[in-house]
């Protein structure tokens, strides 16, 4: 039990320096702008909370996008009512989605398998109408929930910023642009903001994993049946890790929200609750650190492949002949820009099938390998 | 005195009378066999115990309580634990999880909420599963992942998670098949071990009249649905009617 505390520890202080470093890492692969950093810090508590549901637990909820998009209304409205200050909206992103999810839950939790998952779907979807219709005064509809010049901010200082801020400490505000390589990194204090509630809700699943409460978890995975014959009730330990999850996803929300003071329903549309199981597949179901690669490598290859137009692609491949320039450019051109959701495609089926474990699961075994031909060379 | 009241219970599956108005009154501390050739609707009995079914009618009256209408979570939670014929073990877990998820649920009850106690902190938890592994001869695996292990440890570990629990009635379907005549005599002897030193009352489904015999205080036989006779083991050999059960009437 000791060493599983150590490697833990160990791996705490590993991730810890991979986020602090963030900037500086992704600095030579063009990842090292505001912007894509908060995209990663903000996805990655997303997907983190999602696999305390799924990777624990075993239930695939199609509808947690509609926490993610209640949290950043929630957030939008603190900044419109109080101030441009993010504690106040954190906090407000996370009770309202933990409301939510207690009554989604509830009531989804009723069935397993399949038929939760069609219950959340079903759930996302009417609040992802609602809030295009009739919930319009509260939502701002298809425009989008966003602060206005005479929104009553009734907290809003004289002398205090007019964007999002920590006590006067600006989000958007790029404090350092050190060069590393010769390629430019930016670090950012809304990153940082970011990534202290990502180092923070890396710890508490970290914690979460390892204690009793959740063994319970991973044996409703294994067989909830013979829980329940075991004298535990199941129920209440599945409501507790969808509430869990739930306010996860309102904090990525309410963080989304205080980097870009603005909110629009289609956040909570099916596609984004698909895009988090993507990323919780893609990364390792059930590991601690592979939510976290899934959505730092879905949200990096989007940035980069959704950048390349015709133009790039023609300088690419200016080298060649002009007609098999032509060619090339036409048969990559579906798979970028516009259409990079092909690649994202390709690249889930390739993993699936070739590494059943998620990148996590394919690290591992690739780690294996090297240190079991390690131990044949000595012997 | 009977800790265990079973009267009047009925099961149709369809067409299909399962259980046909049975009755059973099962003493405190006692082993209680139930017998009976295959399809008399032993497992259905067991079944309505711990309420993976729901009989008709009839009552299952456990230390004063009707468990009918209870769930499967609350009958455990008042003390009747069961040990699967197949085993139904968490696969995907270590052999110690295994034992400690009974044991904390027998400690803690069915929903206890702390996210971030420290699973090495439960070292009082721990030591009590890793005695009872150790009754059993499991306490050299305790690292092992359930699934990886032999179909009679398997069936060793389905044991430990219902003696973890100190239950007050402990229902056995079959603990025995498939053993080799070893494990089926060591078997009986821890089987014996824990009536005698902590006197937990059991149930015991058991096609091997060797394990019957050696263990039971008294035995019902089951056919078509109904207890034919309920009596002490040396007047069960000897009756016409369980004879006739098992190997049909003579006249017929």
């Amino acid at each position: 039990m000791n060493s599983t505390t150590l490697s833990d520890r160990a791996l705490l202080l590993f991730f810890i320096f991979l986020v602090l470093a963030g900037p500086a890492i992704l600095a030579p692969f063009g990842g090292s702008y505001p912007d894509l950093l908060q995209k990663f810090a903000i996805f990655g508590v997303f997907a983190i909370g999602f696999n305390i549901l799924f990777g624990l637990t075993g239930y695939l909820s199609f509808g947690h996008a509609a926490f993610l998009g209640a949290g950043s209304y929630a957030a939008v409205w603190m900044f419109k009512l109080l101030s441009y200050n993010v504690l106040p909206a954190l906090i407000l992103s996370v009770i309202v989605a933990g409301l939510f999810s207690v009554v989604i839950g509830y009531i989804s939790l009723r069935r397993s398998g399949i038929y939760f998952s069609i219950l959340t779907l079903a759930f996302a979807q009417m609040m992802f109408n609602v809030a295009y219709s009739v919930a319009t005064p509260i939502t701002n509809g298809e425009t989008g929930l966003q602060i206005y010049n005479d929104d009553p901010q009734w907290l809003q200082g004289a002398d205090s910023p007019l964007t999002t801020n920590l006590f006067g400490l600006k989000m958007n505000e790029v404090f350092w642009r050190p060069e590393f390589l010769g390629f430019e990194a930016q670090f950012n204090v809304g990153y940082y903001f970011c990534a202290f509630f990502l180092i923070l809700a890396f710890y508490i699943s970290m914690r979460i994993s390892r204690s009793p409460f959740g063994m319970m978890l991973r044996a409703v995975k294994t067989n909830q049946t013979r829980l329940s014959f075991t004298g535990v009730s199941t129920r209440p330990y599945m409501l507790a890790a969808f509430v869990i999850s739930g306010m996860y996803a309102g904090l990525a929300g309410g963080l989304w929200a205080c980097m870009d003071p603005l909110a629009g329903a289609e956040r909570m549309q099916w596609t984004a609750s698909g895009e988090v199981v993507l990323m919780t597949i893609l990364g390792g179901a059930g590991t601690l650190l592979g939510p976290v690669l899934g959505a730092g490598f879905i949200k990096y290859f989007e940035a980069i492949f959704s950048k390349i137009n015709d133009q790039v692609l023609h300088s690419w491949f200016a080298f060649m002949p002009d007609g098999l320039e032509n060619v090339m450019v036409a048969i990559v051109h579906p798979f970028v820009g516009k259409g990079w959701h092909l690649t994202l495609g390709l690249l889930f089926m390739l993993i699936v099938i070739f590494l059943p474990g998620g990148l996590i699961g394919g690290i591992t075994s690739l780690g294996r390998w090297i240190t079991g031909r390690g131990r044949k060379d000595q012997g | 005195m009977a800790i265990l009241e079973v009267k009047g219970v009925n099961k149709r599956f369809g067409g299909l009378q399962a259980l046909g108005d049975v009755n059973l009154s099962v003493d405190e501390g006692a082993i209680h066999a139930i017998i009976g050739p295959n399809g008399a609707g032993k497992s259905t009995l067991l079944n309505c115990f711990i309420g993976r079914l729901i009989p008709d009618s009839g009552s299952v009256i456990f230390d004063g309580q009707n468990l009918l209408g209870l769930k499967p979570h609350q009958i455990n939670q008042a003390g009747v634990s069961r040990v699967f014929q197949t085993p139904e073990i968490f696969v995907d877990l270590t052999v110690l999880e295994n034992v400690m998820i009974p044991a904390l649920a027998h400690r803690d009850g069915s929903f206890k909420l702390n996210p971030f106690r420290r699973m090495r902190h439960e070292t009082e938890v721990r030591d009590i599963a890793v005695e009872v592994l150790a009754d059993i001869g499991l306490d050299t695996k305790l690292d092992m992942t359930a699934s990886s292990m032999s179909r009679g440890d398997k069936r060793r570990l389905e044991m430990a998670m219902g003696l973890v629990q100190e239950p007050k009635l402990l229902l056995l379907d079959e603990p025995t098949a498939g053993m080799s005549r070893a494990d089926t005599n060591n078997t009986i002897d821890v089987l014996k071990h824990i009536g005698d030193s902590r006197g937990i009352t059991m149930v015991i489904i058991e096609h091997d009249m060797h394990v019957v015999f050696s263990l039971a205080d008294k035995i019902s036989v089951l056919a078509q649905g109904t207890v034919i006779v309920e009596d002490a083991p040396e007047n069960i050999k000897g009756n016409p009617k369980v004879q006739e059960a098992y190997l049909g009437s003579a006249h017929e």
